[in-house]
């Protein structure tokens, strides 16, 4: 029987940790994930769970120590932000190349300099070709629920790669909200016993993790790097069916809100698509067909299905919370064009970067740029492709 | 009538917003003042790191940079090197220094860089809330040792200042505290040396200061500074541990 409480995006992730009860975890305070370590470790003080916590020194021993723990055979979880995810990076790509199936919430925070502790997604997408998947959360019941699938998917014995959780910093993760949570015993059946895959110090076969290849092997290596990607995506659909099973909840790889007949459309990740789906109702409401797209699988991103799912609208926005510096668009925006590059008939794509650094993404932009969407449909013609809105000068 | 008393040169007429009791806007205070006393307000750049005292560009009247978490030791090498004739210090906590920083400051109190550190001891992580920090007392309670740090998980105290005076590269160690009158005036009188060895070019100083964090430690202002003397204290013994100039002459 499913539970319902009142409860923050953090306090949520800390309970759906408890409720996996991993074997190991290592993990450093930063602004706005701390409040999730903190609370696990009381878990691990009053006994609730069996968890071996090492309070490190720094991120970059935080995700070390998750490689060896995980690397000897056991089910290791960590949570970051920001600078956090930042000084991580060299050690998330030897996580994913060992095929190390670590399950890290992220509290998306803005990067520095300059120094902000407030929401945007320039951590995560920073490390969005690190070899993670990424899973994104709209608020604090998905961050929750992608939480425990991300063990199960992550742990796949077709898969076996680490798994991030997004979720967006203090809107959602020191936001209370109605949450449902799931009974101890179905999160432990829905995950299962951990299988150990190559562990260490298994003595009758013994392994090596990491050795030095060199142009003899390396891009084979590589190569079934790439290959694992794609069988991501049905794994990521089965534990969505599964979970749907015992929650009621149905995830996808993305949500798609009002899309299928939509005439323009929005696609926009974690909180702010719930701002955008009432702005959607409004222009509903006024006999315009709009839409949206929440991606939810945003690593491997599902190219064919989203291009699917957009390719008969006439005018879409794609508004990113980071910025891809170097001439670029946003991230999400590059892999939208990505997506629909190969159909003939296509919509006309825009770009908006927003919400940078904690700055309120309000239901008056979403309908700027419903406004925008619909004269364009109408005209066919683009002032700009891309442009910061909510900005000053 | 002269006018005997007034607020440093060196700091903003601004208050400071740091919590009731904090030792931080004391030795703001006393670090402005050596800066006065010295006559370098205009060549000085301090370094502010991650923490609680990462406002302290807010306060102190001179330029200072902000660099990521544990990183100062190193941003100052680099400033050092390219404006050798300005003094230049770094402000740091046990979370910048003491953990997720102990590389930067133990290499560069090896190579003996000309830079002054003022390292802030509150043996707590005070931003984040209160979480352990590597210099948390055995037994101590914190937000994540709720009860109390355990050596068989967690280690022991570090005793930064007893760690750097094993290095050839530095130059003058000291460990002091701001829990009573006599010692703030002794912090200042190590700040001041601290800056005098750098302005003549003798090398590398750290100023351990042990600071009263009321609020982690849930204890009243004066409880905090009492908490300082009879437990930090036998933990993080006051003194110099180093000083390599002292030791030639």
């Amino acid at each position: 029987m499913a539970k319902t409480v009142a409860a923050t995006g953090n306090e949520a992730v800390a309970n759906a940790l408890r409720q996996v009860n991993p074997d190991v975890s290592a993990a450093y305070p930063i602004t706005p994930a701390t409040d999730i370590m903190q609370r696990f470790t009381s878990f691990v003080s009053n006994g609730k769970v069996k968890t071996e916590m090492i309070l490190v020194e720094s991120e970059h021993s935080a995700m070390s120590a998750c490689i060896g723990a995980s690397a000897a055979g056991g089910r290791v979880m960590t949570v970051t932000s920001s600078q956090g995810l930042a000084l991580m990076w060299e050690m998330l790509f030897i996580a994913s190349g060992l095929r190390l199936p670590i399950v890290m919430p992220v509290v998306n925070r803005a990067l520095s300099a300059p120094l902000n502790i407030h929401c945007d997604h320039s951590d995560a997408m920073g490390a969005r070709d690190s070899g993670w998947i990424q899973l994104w959360s709209e608020n604090g019941q998905e961050a929750y629920d992608n939480t425990i699938q991300a063990f199960l998917i992550g742990e796949h014995m077709d898969i076996r790669l680490p798994v991030m959780v997004c979720m967006d910093g203090f809107i959602i993760s020191h936001s209370i909200e109605r949450i449902e949570y799931l009974e101890d015993n179905e999160v432990k059946n829905f995950i299962g016993e951990f299988r150990q895959l190559n562990p260490l110090l298994d003595i009758e076969h013994p392994v090596s993790y990491g050795p030095l290849i060199l142009p003899d092997y390396y891009m084979e290596f590589r190569k079934a790097q790439d290959e694992v990607e794609s069988k991501v995506f049905r794994v990521v659909l089965d534990a969505a069916k599964d979970f749907e099973k015992i929650s009621g909840r149905k995830y996808g790889l993305f949500e798609t809100y009002r899309l299928d007949d939509a005439e323009i459309g929005l696609v926009i990740l974690n909180s702010a698509a719930g701002t955008s789906k009432d702005v959607i109702d409004e222009f509903r409401n006024r006999g315009i067909k709009a839409g949206l797209l929440k991606p939810r699988l945003y690593r491997p991103f599902p190219y064919k299905e989203t291009g699917e799912a957009l390719k008969h609208l006439k005018a879409v926005c794609v508004l990113d919370r980071a910025d891809a510096f170097g001439g670029s668009y946003g991230p999400l925006f590059i892999d939208i064009s990505t997506s629909l590059y190969t159909y003939s008939k296509k919509p006309i794509l825009i770009n908006k970067i927003y919400g940078l650094g904690g700055r309120d993404y309000l239901p008056e932009h979403a309908e700027l740029v419903l406004n925008e969407l619909t004269e364009i449909a109408k005209t066919e013609k683009v002032k700009t492709i891309k442009e910061y809105i909510g900005v000053r000068g | 009538m002269e006018k005997i008393f007034q607020r440093p040169a060196s700091l903003k007429p601004v208050p400071f917003r740091y919590c009731p009791g904090c030792g931080h806007s004391l030795i703001h205070r006393l670090i402005a003042e050596c800066i006065d006393n010295l006559g370098i307000r205009e060549k000085v750049v301090g370094i502010a790191p991650v923490g609680c005292a990462v406002f302290a560009y807010d306060y102190f009247n001179f330029d200072m940079l902000e660099v990521a978490h544990g990183r100062p030791p190193a941003a100052a090498t680099g400033y050092k090197r390219v404006m050798p004739d300005r003094i230049i210090f770094s402000y740091q906590g046990d979370g910048d220094l003491a953990a997720i920083g102990t590389a930067e400051i133990i290499h560069a109190a090896n190579r003996g860089e000309n830079i002054s550190v003022f390292f802030v001891n509150n043996a707590t992580y005070g931003m984040t809330g209160g979480q352990m920090a590597p210099t948390t007392l055995l037994g101590q309670k914190t937000t994540t040792t709720p009860f109390g740090r355990n050596n068989e998980t967690a280690g022991y105290p570090l005793r930064v200042a007893e760690l750097l005076s094993t290095i050839e590269g530095a130059s003058y160690i000291v460990r002091t505290s701001v829990d009573s009158y006599k010692n703030i005036i002794g912090t200042k009188k190590a700040i001041e040396k601290s800056f005098r060895y750098q302005i003549e070019g003798k090398g590398f100083s750290l100023v351990e200061i042990l600071s009263p964090c009321p609020v982690n430690w849930k204890l009243s202002p004066i409880d905090s500074l009492t908490w300082i003397q009879t437990e930090m204290v036998s933990v993080y013994p006051l003194g110099t541990f180093k000083d390599k100039i002292k030791e030639i002459e």
